[in-house]
């Protein structure tokens, strides 16, 4: 299977057509050479929100800008965006923000985090109604505080509902399911914005779980502690080229319990997880999460049975999705 | 609301009780200061997913029958959500609560058993498994989610 680097490459030199058309390499993937770390950045506000307060969007604004300056170095917000997203996508192409509104309110990617992705793609070279931001209905974007909205004159919000899934499946390990044509045909890439939260089933899910949310199907893919099927499915062509980045919302979490809300297991990071590198991503996540789980006096998710297994198996020679080796990884916390 | 009462009935007959339809969700007033907003949305066994991918393997393997659930404000400020579980049997109901306890759960005499947090309360009462969850906490909302608790478990 073709490396994400490696596509990566071929797409900079016209090789490979992502969508409707080329695109240029971005100066963040460039920058990751054959035995450079995947760089991951966790970006702190530590008095952000609190229990029942509201958040402030400029604060969440500046705090996007600080972890982006953090992991492109390049402290201008516009400058940062840019050399995430290649001008031809912002130029033009569809860019998809696959949010995570499935545990309700409580517990969904907060719209001041969404919109200020969106403000800052549209700062960058973006037209609004060329962003798209996604789940799977209109009831996940509304838990997550966003409004449907099929105008192209402003950015654009619906869910997999409206267009609905392929008709021809996609395999991951033994079982079929369908990619919604959200992911499939409209977005030319993707930025992933999961919320973090520990997984009853996988145990933790942040950015390789929140593509459960593209598919027709996702309650088949959770044998096995979801392992390898999560794994295999970010692997599927769409999922690995389109899903370029995550701006993980670790603002609020819960650390046992989930992926429901359940407000007695909720705690405030104010945090952002951003990278590239989704295993390398995930791996950090779920740090996060037994600290936290830890501190309560709560057992590990390994020892509690349900370490995030899928973590080794995206890494692996056969997925090569990322890397979940801390070795191979430049943490940066800002 | 006439849709959620078939399908807790429809749940009940399949699990070999003998009940007539049951409306678990007080209307508009019937608890002070409880509002009802929206529709009741209900779920078969085979598509609760939909509304808990992910937790819904834990209420399958409890041998959940159906899921009805629906919005609350109070005082038009505080928001929550009330689910009822129709499980196939007490059994089914009481391992959901069990697996939900934690050191900080405080016991309610509501129903058979009840528990309660900061901004929920979970209780069970025959096959029914019961969880109210507000999205806020203020001072009195425990006591708001407790009276509503009572008010449901009172039409089941």
């Amino acid at each position: 299977m073709k490396s994400r680097r490696e596509f990566l490459k071929e797409a900079a030199t016209g090789a490979v057509l992502l969508g409707a058309g080329k695109l240029a390499l971005p100066a963040v993937a460039q920058a990751h050479g054959a035995g450079e770390k995947s760089k991951v950045v966790i970006a702190r506000d530590a008095t952000l929100s609190a229990a029942g307060g509201q958040l402030e969007e400029q604060r969440v604004l500046n705090l996007l800008d600080k972890a982006m300056a953090a992991y492109t170095g390049r402290d201008k917000p516009v400058e940062a965006w840019k050399s995430v997203v290649p001008a031809t996508v912002l130029n033009g192409k569809v860019i998809g923000i696959k949010v995570n509104g499935l545990g309700g309110r409580g517990i969904s990617t907060h719209a001041a985090l969404i919109l200020a992705v969106a403000e800052r793609l549209q700062q960058a070279g973006a037209k609004p109604g060329n962003i798209l931001v996604w789940d799977r209905n209109a009831g996940d974007l509304g838990a997550c505080g966003m409004s449907v909205n099929t105008d192209p004159s402003r950015v654009r919000c619906y869910g997999s509902e409206v267009t609905g899934f392929e008709d021809q499946p996609v395999q991951c390990g033994p079982v079929s399911v369908r990619l919604a044509k959200i992911l499939a045909h409209e977005c030319d890439l993707v930025i992933n914005m999961p919320i973090l939260k520990d997984h009853g089933i996988a145990g933790v899910t942040f950015s390789m779980k929140n593509m459960y949310g593209v598919i027709d199907k996702p309650f088949l893919l959770h044998d096995n502690h979801c392992n390898p099927a999560l794994a295999d499915l970010n692997a599927v062509l769409a999922v690995r080229e389109k899903v370029w980045f995550t701006i993980g919302d670790a603002i609020s979490s819960v650390y046992d319990g989930g992926p429901s809300f359940h407000p007695e297991r909720l705690w405030y990071p104010n945090a952002l997880i951003v990278g590239e590198d989704r295993v390398a991503v995930d791996h950090t996540a779920w740090q996060l999460i037994d600290h936290k789980r830890a501190e309560v006096g709560m057992p590990t998710l390994e020892a509690a049975g349900r370490a995030p297994r899928y973590l080794a198996t995206a890494a692996d020679s056969a997925h090569r999705l990322g890397t979940n080796d801390p070795e191979r990884m430049r943490l940066l916390e800002v | 609301m006439f849709a959620a009462a078939l399908g807790i009935a429809a749940a009940i007959a399949s699990a070999g009780c003998k009940k007539t339809a049951v409306d678990p969700f007080p209307a508009a007033g019937a608890v002070a200061g409880w509002e009802k907003n929206g529709d009741t949305r209900v779920y078969a066994a085979k598509d609760l997913w939909q509304y808990i991918d992910g937790d819904a393997e834990q209420y399958l393997q409890a041998g959940v029958v159906s899921t009805s659930t629906a919005d609350y404000k109070y005082q038009n400020q505080l928001d929550a959500v009330v689910d009822v579980y129709t499980m196939g049997d007490a059994a089914g109901a009481r391992k959901i609560l069990e697996a939900g306890r934690s050191n900080d759960a405080q016991s309610v005499p509501i129903g058979d058993a009840g528990l309660a947090y900061a901004q929920s309360v979970t209780f069970r009462k025959g096959p029914y498994l019961v969880r109210i969850v507000a999205y806020e906490n203020g001072p009195g909302t425990q006591q708001a989610l407790i009276a509503l608790a009572h008010s449901v478990e009172a039409r089941l």
